[in-house]
């Protein structure tokens, strides 16, 4: 509770640095959004030419894009800027924040917090809303129960990405790009059906890194689709407890990173 | 007396990776800090000096519970700093000369608010505190300020304040008047001196400003390679280091070097000449000497450094 206080008020101060610049603020949202809409232009580009991408038709790869779009939007906005840490360690300013009564997670999370990253939620929630409009779901109860708690579970396991990537960086100052291609990267991956990508992949994706759980395990189950892995459908439900045990094991790298940290210096 | 900061037998050792070859690492052992013990009473102003490299920025983290040290025992206020970072951080106040904590494009102001409620200090204390830091530091004009804005003099000033608003019981200062102007440095020293003698707070800082400790220390403690080499006054680590100042003197015309019993002349250039003489001593009686037998037209004095003074510390050391 402590640390979601410190956040606010790191988080406000941040919020409020930004507006001391209103244009530019203003232009780099507007920039996220867009960046992020041609993102999608091109699918809908790809399917000018085809029909289906591995059998999924544009609404529903509309649907996972958006679902994945919305869960990592939500994490960068909350902790994107973690990967800011390797210059923190670089340049010495973490130690201002550990002389602070406040927990450094918190206070890395919140750093450079950025409002414009609000750009990238809007565009994927509006991608959302359009692919319901347009897909013929049999919504049961379980159907539409699964759609918050994936999004919410996505958000966690992007997080937990996030927070591990920052957790390497106390070993490997300069390894924000190879955190970036887990988080960015995983989430160009997940805006593709599972069936266009090899089963090692798909493999690797859903049993090591289960980011598959974001938007590939829940959209099976709410199109009524059969997994490419041959999985039960009630995986899916097993969402919230993959994220759960993600967050706990970035927690752990986490203080693993910084007790190292705290008995080297560097 | 109550001993506020005791360290018995500190050390912390770093393991550095070399770079031997291509791919090849090889690891070996820095200390840092080397079974350092050392007490410091609660409303002591205490000035720690080294030259770089020698521990003292390892020693001030391992105080403010940044870093866990590798052995020994160490308290600040009867707490672990390591186990206990948050806890120790609303007792402690830590400046950082060389990097300011303030909020770069907010105005002055917006610091302070966010310390009032991160450090949560009851609203009639910090309005109390407040008003009297920015009295005392003259930052009344500069509240409204953008920190991106203010001077180097300001800013620190400004730091000052904020790390003392939750009301410390001890303050840490990294180089608090590296690249501060004559006047400057003059404020800040005057607000230390004050600060400690109005509330008994606690001082402790690091300079590379032999005049920063004449003014403010009654004690100094010197470390290199990790070790305590001198704790005591100032005017003993003086004779320690048999240390000098120098008188340039500027005469007339070129003479030879001239003959004065209180120093010795060290170099001669042209009609200008440089002497030394103990560091100890008043300058006053030499110049009027020097003027009463030369025709003198300018002179100054220059202060030892400490790097020269811990040098000549070696050397004696080394010798006797």
């Amino acid at each position: 509770m402590a640390g979601v206080r410190a956040y606010g008020l790191i988080a406000g101060m941040w919020i409020r640095s930004t507006m001391a610049y209103r244009a530019s603020f203003a232009m780099t949202t507007f920039g996220s959004f867009a960046a992020t809409f041609f993102d999608f232009v091109a699918i809908m580009l790809m399917f000018s030419r085809v029909r289906a991408l591995g059998g999924w038709t544009l609404p529903e790869v509309a649907f996972l894009y958006g679902l994945s779009a919305v869960s990592f939007g939500l994490a960068d906005l909350v902790i994107g800027s973690m990967d800011r840490l390797g210059r923190r360690l670089r340049d010495g300013t973490l130690d201002a924040l550990l002389v602070r009564p406040a927990p450094i997670l918190a206070q890395v999370a919140a750093d450079r917090f950025a409002l414009r990253r609000l750009g990238r939620v809007t565009q994927g929630s509006l991608v959302l809303g359009w692919a319901l409009t347009r897909l013929d779901v049999d919504w049961s109860v379980g159907r539409l129960l699964l759609m918050p708690v994936a999004l919410l579970a996505g958000c966690g396991i992007f997080c937990a990405v996030f927070v591990a990537g920052a957790a390497f960086q106390f070993v490997a100052q300069d390894a924000a790009e190879v955190q970036n291609a887990f988080t960015y990267g995983g989430t160009t991956l997940l805006q593709y059906p599972p069936t266009v990508f090899g089963r090692e992949l798909v493999r690797g994706v859903t049993f090591v890194l289960p980011l598959a759980f974001v938007n590939w395990l829940p959209a099976s189950y709410i199109l009524g689709r059969p997994y490419p892995l041959d999985l039960p459908g009630w995986v899916a439900w097993t969402t919230p407890l993959v994220a759960a045990g993600c967050c706990a094991l970035a927690g752990l790298a986490w203080r693993a990173g910084l007790r190292s940290y705290r008995s080297t210096g560097s | 007396m109550d001993d506020f900061i005791v360290l018995e037998e500190v050390e912390k050792v770093f393991s550095v990776r070399r770079k031997t070859g291509f791919l090849k690492r090889e690891r070996h052992e820095v200390r840092a800090v080397d079974s350092l013990s050392f007490t410091v009473a609660r409303g002591e102003m205490v000035g720690y000096i080294g030259p770089n490299g020698a521990g003292k920025s390892t020693t001030i983290k391992m105080l403010t519970g940044i870093l866990t040290p590798s052995g020994g025992r160490l308290r600040v206020a009867g707490i672990d700093p390591s186990r206990e970072r948050a806890r120790l951080a609303h007792r402690i106040g830590v400046v950082f000369g060389q990097r300011t904590t303030l909020w770069w494009d907010l105005p002055l102001l917006d610091s302070y608010r966010l310390a009032h409620r991160m450090y949560r200090i009851p609203d009639a204390r910090y309005r109390e505190n407040l008003d009297r830091l920015v009295e005392l530091l003259e930052l009344r004009t500069l509240l409204d300020t953008p920190v991106r804005q203010l001077s180097l003099g300001q800013r620190m000033r400004g730091d000052i304040a904020a790390a003392l608003l939750h009301d410390p019981e001890v303050l840490y200062l990294d180089e608090p008047t590296i690249g501060l102007d004559v006047v400057s440095k003059a404020k800040v020293r005057g607000f230390l001196r004050e600060l400690n003698a109005a509330s008994g707070t606690t001082v402790l800082l690091t300079t590379h400003d032999l005049q920063d400790i004449e003014q403010l220390c009654s004690r100094v403690m010197v470390i290199d390679h990790g070790r305590l080499m001198y704790d005591g006054p100032l005017t003993g680590l003086h004779e320690a280091g048999e240390s000098e100042r120098t008188l340039v003197v500027d005469l007339e015309r070129e003479l030879p070097p001239v003959d004065v019993p209180s120093a010795r002349v060290v170099r001669v250039e042209g009609p200008r000449q440089w002497l030394a003489f103990p560091a100890g001593r008043s300058a006053a009686p030499l110049v009027a000497d020097l003027a009463a037998r030369y025709p003198l037209v300018d002179l100054s004095v220059r202060e030892p450094d400490i790097e020269a003074v811990i040098a000549k510390m070696y050397v004696e050391k080394a010798v006797s």
